[in-house]
């Protein structure tokens, strides 16, 4: 099965994953032999079979909607890159 | 008294704590000298913390359990240094025990691999020989209670990241239902498939550690009531049905020694008192992995898009933030990761979510009515845990798709939710072989009974022959 660079790239960009040039050249090689190798669902007759998110039956798990304590603002911040107050600091958009 | 953390269970540490033959702080020295011996050759703990206090017994837990104010890593660069704030729920039940945390273990990337060779802190070594892998994801945690550097840890299992490096080090691992334990603080990979399981010496230690961290639990819906844990101690398998699913056994690839194992555990089970016969399981083999590695990867390319540098782990520079979070994204993951990435985000991409992941989802479903059909006429399902033993560092880095056979029998059974253990049940070139026992959802009493029984029946010696 064969994968364009375009296509390499057109699923980095999807994923928000910079490629340099040698990771796009054996990502195409190696995205095609394991696409091809997981093509093998397509083998079966599925008419009528449900697909299965889950390996449990769970329906609404609910539990009371009542306020209980969470982390401090500095606890929400300890690992943060960058910090402006109470925000979270980037690069503009 | 002196304590061979080679040999000691943690039954026997919690005697010797009881009967204050030993205090708490010299039983986790003892574990803290092993660590200094082997780890530098091992390299199974990432982090080495220091002793808590307290009178438990000490414990590993792999780098992908948030442990609050130890860094947890998952193997990454992209969380080098990232320090929880809070506890995992299997920390938490881990410390409410009395549990002492001796560090954090090694691990593929993101629990990608089936070796650690994909952890970017350097692979872990098989205790039985260096020169080979401990198997993967969970490699730290089986290789640091195969040395003696832990009694027992805490793993996590996907598609057999419990139970592959439990065979491959000769330790028992227990992979439990879906839902039987809280993944809240766990580093989350594939959220359908995701479980945190014990690694141990044994079957008793193994369930008593099943025991603490398993149950219902407020902060993962998905989790549900457990039925109580029954501590085996029984030596006959009467009135045990066991299949032995023809595929599994006869997987492409299986090594003759390790098939010869697995046949003298089922023959030593059947003399035990067990019915066995031959089943099949053909869709379930054949399409497992198949189907397995484009749900994991669909999955983990949702869960993975959280490291975008913005509210914890690395963030590289950038112009914008596009370009800081592709430039964060490239330099954080390593190769594995990348790869798994795209090839979950092109399962999931417009025009081939259908032909993908929808089609993936519906073998899920064959696979585990295949399954449930068994359990109609069995109690447990056994075959080899890994087709292989443990195989030498390098030999299957370059080559993904030999790398994803590893786990060829791990996976089918995982993708209905099942539980599932690893027993060591002896050797194949002096190397471990691992007996996998499968059971019915929430079947972990029937399989910690068999394993128990069949353990004794064994009489494998964990300790590494060249450690003894």
């Amino acid at each position: 099965m064969a994968i364009t660079r375009e296509e390499v790239l057109h699923v980095a960009r999807l994923a928000r994953l910079e490629l340099t040039d040698e990771e796009v050249a054996r990502f195409q090689e190696q995205l095609a032999a394991i696409l091809e190798a997981v093509s093998k669902v397509s083998e079966l007759d599925l008419t009528g079979v449900p697909p299965t998110a889950h390996p449990l039956e769970i329906a609404n798990a609910w539990r009371e909607d009542e306020p209980r304590p969470c982390l401090s603002l500095d606890e929400a911040f300890a690992n943060a890159p960058d910090r402006d107050g109470d925000f979270f600091r980037s690069p503009p958009a | 008294m002196s304590i061979d953390t080679l040999r000691l269970t943690a039954e026997q540490a919690k005697g010797m704590l009881d009967r204050g033959e030993v205090s708490g702080a010299e039983l986790f020295a003892a574990y803290r000298a092993a660590i200094e011996e082997r780890n530098g050759e091992l390299n199974a703990y990432l982090t080495v913390t220091d002793d808590p206090g307290g009178d438990g017994i000490p414990i590993a837990i792999k780098d992908v359990i948030s442990t609050k104010g130890v860094r947890t890593t998952a193997g990454s660069k992209i969380l080098e240094n990232y320090v929880p704030v809070f506890d995992s729920t299997v920390a938490a039940r881990c410390k409410a025990h009395g549990l002492r945390l001796l560090g954090k273990t090694n691990t593929d990337e993101f629990a990608m691999g089936s070796s650690t060779e994909n952890s970017a802190y350097g692979p872990s070594r098989n205790p039985w020989d260096p020169s080979r892998v401990p198997g993967g994801s969970g490699g730290g945690s089986a290789a640091a209670v195969a040395s003696g550097m832990a009694p027992w840890a805490l793993g996590s299992d996907t598609g057999g990241s419990i139970k592959q490096p439990a065979a491959l080090c000769g330790n028992v691992g227990l992979r439990p239902t879906y839902g039987t334990v809280s993944r809240y603080g766990v580093v989350a990979f594939a959220s359908s498939l995701d479980q945190v399981g014990p690694v141990a010496k044994t079957v008793r230690d193994c369930a008593f550690l099943y025991s603490v961290i398993s149950g219902r639990d407020e902060n993962d819906s998905t989790t549900v009531d457990v039925p109580p844990v029954v501590l085996p101690d029984g030596d006959d398998l009467k009135g045990l049905r066991i299949g032995v699913p023809r595929q599994l056994n006869d997987v492409e690839g299986i090594e003759p020694g390790v098939r010869d194992a697995v046949a003298a555990a089922i023959a030593q089970a059947e003399s035990l008192g067990a019915s066995v016969d031959t089943c099949e399981l053909p869709l379930s083999v054949d399409y497992g992995l198949a189907c397995y590695y484009l749900i994991a990867p669909a999955e983990a390319s949702a869960n993975l898009a959280r490291y975008d540098g913005v509210r914890y782990g690395l963030r590289s520079e950038g112009k914008t933030f596009n370009e800081m979070v592709m430039a964060t994204r490239h330099d954080g993951f390593g190769d594995e990761v990348k790869r798994r990435i795209m090839v979950g985000t092109y399962a999931l991409s417009s025009g081939y979510y259908d032909a993908y992941y929808a089609t993936a989802q519906k073998v899920r479903t064959v696979i585990k009515r295949e399954h449930e059909a068994l359990f109609e006429r069995f109690d447990l399902l056994v075959s080899a845990t890994s087709p292989t033993v443990a195989f030498p560092i390098g030999e299957k880095a370059a080559d993904p798709l030999a790398m994803y056979l590893s786990d060829v029998l791990t996976i089918p059974s995982n993708m209905a939710g099942l539980p599932g253990l690893n027993i060591p049940c002896g050797l194949s070139d002096g190397l471990p072989v691992g007996l996998q026992l499968v059971g019915p959802q929430f079947g972990e009493n029937t399989i910690f009974r068999a394993a128990h029984a069949l353990e004794q029946a064994i009489g494998f010696d964990y300790v590494p022959a060249r450690l003894r």
